[in-house]
This record gives structure tokens, sequence and C-alpha cells, in this order.
């Protein structure tokens, strides 16, 4: 008996140590890849002088630049919201042939690399490419110009709304729509007044999602875009030449204040998140 | 046909290559409440969607308050519908939940108020009103639903299993209070129902259906004491079955004998329905006593159930009212007196549901 309690407890001392152990390597794993960047760029920003970060906002380039990014995102998360909330719909409620392959497929801009999104792009509206006769016979530039930037920004930023969505319909099932109806509602007063109130978190955490992968989206954009300075260069293009240009602290500054953004959604991201939890808690 | 009534025609509903219901065809007479009453997969819940428009028929025509309302949106129909489930607006308070039929209907502000409060009082839950649903318990929410369906003044209810989720005793408290107001109200109203207790006290009316069919329409005493099919007098209240063959108008069953089979041939398999309150127990044989042995008494306060094996090996129930239960030991005999006994030719191969239903 006294052995055995011995035992148990040596037991439990050990399982205590391996749990402390992996709690360790879990915060090393993230102070190393996450907390350490973060602390780099604010540390070169810092040790650029603090000066600089007047002359990289003052410069005509980066205010293009940022003003280009914010076009692109906007656009495409616009764009990604409307489609993701009908598509999301219609995975959740509907019973079609192809559904499950429809399911799969909205994911997968999630699995392409976006330099092969890019790639695609130019091979459908570039030089030889299927409808770039019809869009130059009518004088619409699509290459090298906002609108590649925009398309492939929003099929980088596809299944985001649709993730979040679609199993928030799922959840909240039919009902109170069924009841909305017979109380004499339309199909739109429904959505607006019942389905849209029933989703808004997931919707809005999807939305966050989606509007920092668009910020962030540099391969597709790249590759679409031709990164033409003052014209199609985006925020993220612009630390990419800053670098390659050796103008590292502006590179730096603008990177920063890509970070900022970022850190401001997740904010963002994490009230939503909890919003919606909690809603699922008690509803 | 009357102005507040609800008839449905031949209605009829696939899913796929599942028929749900089948050649439905009834009136829910006004100011009346009618059940619709059948176990889970019977079809009712269907046939009720199908009258508030939630549903598309695949055959047949639906009239509300003497309109035909087949082809309606569930919109133009205004019909008031309560769920299973409440189907409460979760993001509303009480009072919007109340407010939503007006609202979409562009109701004045000043009206929608008058309104909703004068509902919450009727449901009295007037302090509830600016609570969220999830703030309420399982009976609130449920006057509330009624509420919410009540406001836009519906030509007529729609009751889905509006008890189903609820424990036994709010269950009971809502039937009665359910039943007051409908008598303040006098609202067209179509009650779907499992519990056939619910649909007996409620309903002036009772539809039986069964895997997508009407097995019976008629009053509640009409289902109870004169059941159409063998289904209706199983399903509606319990009975025991005792089975045996016509002889010259009688169920013969081993050496004994029950009245009531001169609608079949001789010779015919028979099947005799019998309530457990009519299965009489004594120590001294009256007429047409059957011995029969006591196997388990189980004592439930008021009645007991007295298991009882017959002559020939079947078993019955009996429910004695324990100020009439004299001298009944497990092991011992008694005399049996069964009474009211209802006789059907067995229904194809007999299925194991039927069976169960009938030893309750």
């Amino acid at each position: 008996m006294v052995t055995s309690t011995a035992a148990m407890r040596s037991e439990v001392r050990r399982s205590r140590l391996a749990r402390s152990g992996l709690i360790a390597l879990a915060l090393g794993y993230v102070a190393l890849l996450l907390v350490a960047p973060v602390v780099g760029i604010v540390w070169s920003v810092i040790r650029g002088g603090i000066a600089e970060i007047g002359t990289t906002f003052a410069r005509s380039d980066v205010i293009h630049a940022f003003y280009l990014t914010a076009i692109v995102a906007v656009q495409a998360v616009v764009i990604t919201t409307v489609f993701g909330v009908i598509v999301a719909w219609v995975l959740a409620r509907d019973r079609f042939a192809g559904r499950s392959i429809m399911n799969a497929v909205v994911e997968l801009p999630l699995a392409v690399s976006p330099v092969i999104v890019g790639l695609m792009a130019v091979l459908l509206f570039g030089r030889g490419g299927w409808f770039e006769p019809f869009l130059a016979a009518r004088g619409i530039q699509v290459i090298f110009a906002v609108p590649s930037m925009v398309l492939v920004t929003t099929f980088i930023c596809i299944p985001f709304v649709i993730r979040e969505v679609a199993p928030v319909l799922r959840e909240i099932g039919t009902n109170e729509e069924d009841a909305a109806r017979t109380l004499g509602a339309s199909g739109f007063q429904t959505f607006v007044r019942v389905t849209l109130p029933n989703i808004r978190w997931g919707l809005l955490y999807g939305i966050a999602l989606a509007t920092a992968r668009a910020l962030g989206e540099i391969g597709a954009v790249l590759i679409v875009s031709g990164a033409i300075q003052g014209q199609t260069e985006t925020a993220t293009l612009y630390v990419l030449r800053a670098l390659e240009e050796r103008q590292e602290p502006s590179g730096f500054v603008v990177a920063l204040a890509l970070a900022a953004v970022s850190v401001a959604i997740l904010g963002a991201i994490e009230i939503f998140k909890r919003n919606r939890e909690r809603k699922e808690k008690t509803g | 046909m009357s102005n507040g009534a609800i008839e449905v025609r031949d209605l009829t509903k696939q899913f796929g290559d599942f028929t749900a219901v089948k050649d439905v065809s009834f009136v829910a007479p006004e100011g009346a409440i009618t059940a619709i009453l059948g176990p889970s997969g019977s079809g009712k819940s269907t046939v009720l969607r199908m009258i508030a428009g939630l549903e598309r028929p695949s055959a047949g025509r639906i009239w509300i308050a003497g309109e035909e309302s087949t082809y309606s949106s569930t919109q133009e129909r205004r019909v008031g519908m309560v769920f299973q489930h409440y189907a409460l607006f979760r993001h509303m308070t009480v009072a919007q939940n109340v407010a939503f039929g007006l609202a979409v209907r562009k109701e004045s502000k000043a009206k929608q108020r008058a309104r909703v409060d004068d509902l919450l009082h009727l449901v009295q839950l007037t302090p509830f009103a600016t609570r969220y649903p999830d703030q309420l318990s399982g009976g609130q929410r449920q006057r509330v639903a009624l509420a919410r369906a009540l406001a836009p003044a519906p030509k007529v209810l729609l009751l889905d299993e509006p008890f189903g989720a609820l424990d036994a005793r709010v269950r009971h408290d809502l039937r009665r209070w359910l039943d007051e107001i409908h008598r303040e109200l006098g609202i067209t109203s179509l009650l779907v129902t499992h519990d056939q207790e619910e649909a007996l006290e409620l309903a002036h009316q009772v539809i039986v259906m069964h895997e997508g069919r009407v097995e019976q329409a008629g009053s509640t005493q009409a289902i109870y004491n004169e059941p159409a099919t063998p289904f209706v007098a199983s399903f509606v209240g319990a009975a025991n079955v005792i089975r045996g063959l016509v002889i010259q108008g009688r169920v013969q069953f081993g050496e004994q004998q029950l009245e009531g089979a001169m609608h079949l041939s001789e010779g015919a398999a028979a099947h005799a329905y019998i309530r457990p309150h009519d299965v009489l127990i004594s120590s001294t044989n009256g007429a047409g006593g059957v011995a029969g042995t006591v196997e388990r008494i189980n004592d439930l306060g008021w009645i007991s159930k007295v298991h009882l094996t017959l002559p020939d090996g079947q078993e019955v129930t009996a429910h004695v009212p324990n100020d009439r239960l004299v001298e009944v030991d497990v092991g011992g005999s008694v005399w049996v007196d069964l009474r009211n006994a209802k006789v059907f030719a067995p229904e194809g191969p007999q299925n194991a549901l039927s069976d169960e239903l009938a030893i309750a």
C-alpha cells in the first residue's frame, strides 16, 4: 500500500514535469517564430532612427503604395464577402449533386501557392491569354493593372468567409427563418432581420481574416502587377523593392506599419471570436 | 365551408422515393382545436408545414379560412405557427420577438407597442419584455413564441409539438393554460402531437395519423371508445391484445370466448383489444369470468398494474384502483372479466411496434 502510494506520487510528479516541459516548449516555439520577428522589426525601426518614419511617409511612392494596397484590399474583401455568404448559404442549406466537390474546391486557394494563382491569371488575361482578345478589343487593361490585382487577391481570400459562415449557418438551422416566414417576412426581410444577425460574428471573423490576408498578399500580386513603381506597387511590394535597393530603413518602417495593421485586425478577430463563442454557448 | 376552418384534400408529399404523407384529407373546424396525433415519422409535422407553406405539397389542395392557399406563399397565408424548439429570434428581446410580425408588415411603432403590451399581458410575461430568449425557461420561451405567433392576428394557429421539449410538469401547466387562452380567443387551431393524453385533453377533434395516412378522424370519444383500426386501438390509450379465432361471432382463445366478432368470418384469426381499466378482477366468479394467475403487481400509489396470465398462456394487464384491489397475491388465482373488447382482423404481418405499444 505504502509503496504503491509512493509510486503514484512519483507518477504525478513526473506527469507534472512533463506538462511544464510541454508548456515551455510551446512558449519557446511561439516566442522564437512569432514574437522575435515583431520585436526585430520594431528594433530595426528604432535603430534606423525615429526620423526615418517621417521621411518614409512623406515619400510619394510610399503613400501611393499604401493607397493601392487599400484599394485592392477593400475591393477584394467586398467581393469575397458578398459571394462568400452566397456560397456558404448554398453549401449549408441546399442539397445538390456536386455539393461535396464544391465544398472541397472552395478551399483550393489555401492549398495553391499564390505564385501559381498569379501565373494562372497571366495565362488567362495576359498576352495570348483566353480572354485577352476580348478585353483588348474593348481597351480594358487587366494584367499590370488594378483589375488583375483585385482578381488574384479575391481568389486567395475566397475560403475565409465561406469557412467561417457555412458552419454557423448549418448550426443555427432553419427554425428561426421558418418562424420569420410564417410571421409574414419576405425572403429578403428574413435574411436581413434574422439570418444576418445570427451569422454576424462568424461573418466579421471571416472578413477580418480575409482583410489580413488581402493586405499581406505579395506573391500573386507581384506576378500580375509587374510591380511598377508609383503605379502598381502595393505596400508589400514596396517593402520588397526597398530591401532590394538597399533602402532597408524605409522598408522596415513600411513593414512595421503593415504589421501594426495586422495586430489591430488580430485584436478585432479575437473580439469577434469571443463574441461568437459566447453566442454559441448561450444560443 | 366555414370561414376560419382549415381544409386539406388528398394531400401528398414525396421526399425523393419516400412518401411522407399520402392522400390526407380532413377539415379542422372553425374555432376549435383539432389535434393531429401520431407516432414520430407518421407525417403529421409535414402536413402542418405544408399548411404553413414551408413545404410544397407533391399533390393535393389546401384551404385556409375558406381561401384556396395551395399555391400561396407562406407570407400570404397569415398563419401563426409555434415550433417544438421555440424558434425564437435569439438576438432580439422578448418584446422585439413579439413585435416581429408587425414590424415586417410595417405597422406603426405605436400600434406595435400597444399590441406587444396586450400580448405579453395575455401570456403573463410583461415583466420579461426586455429579456433575451436565453434568459428564459423553456415554458416561458414557448409562451413568448405563442404571443409572437398571435401578434399579427393570424387566421389560424398551427402548433407543432409545442410542449414536446418541456418537462412533464411544465407541460401540464402549459396545456391547461393553452386551453384557457383558446377559450378566450377562439382561434381555429391545429395541434400536432405524439402525446395522446395531450390530444385527448386539448382537442375537440382528433385525426390519428400512421405511416403518412389518416387512420381515423373523429371526436375524442369516438377515437378512444370506437377505434376504427387496430393501430388506433393500440396507439390511443393502452390496450391488451388477445389473439384468437372467430367461432360463431365470438373470439375463441383456449377454452374461453369473448363477444364482439360478428363482423369477421368464421374461423378467421382475430385480435381483441381490451383497455387495462376494462380488465376487472374479483375473487368470486361473476358471469363470463376467466381464471387468471397473478404474475406481478406494480403499485403506482393510486392504482396498481396487475399482470395476469390467462389459462391459454396469453398475458393481460389490469389497471385497478388501489381502493378496489382486494385479496390479490402474486402467484394466486383470480377471476378476470374482460370488457368492451374491440375485435379486429390481424393487420398483414404483425409488426413489432404495434405489439410493443399494445402492452403499455
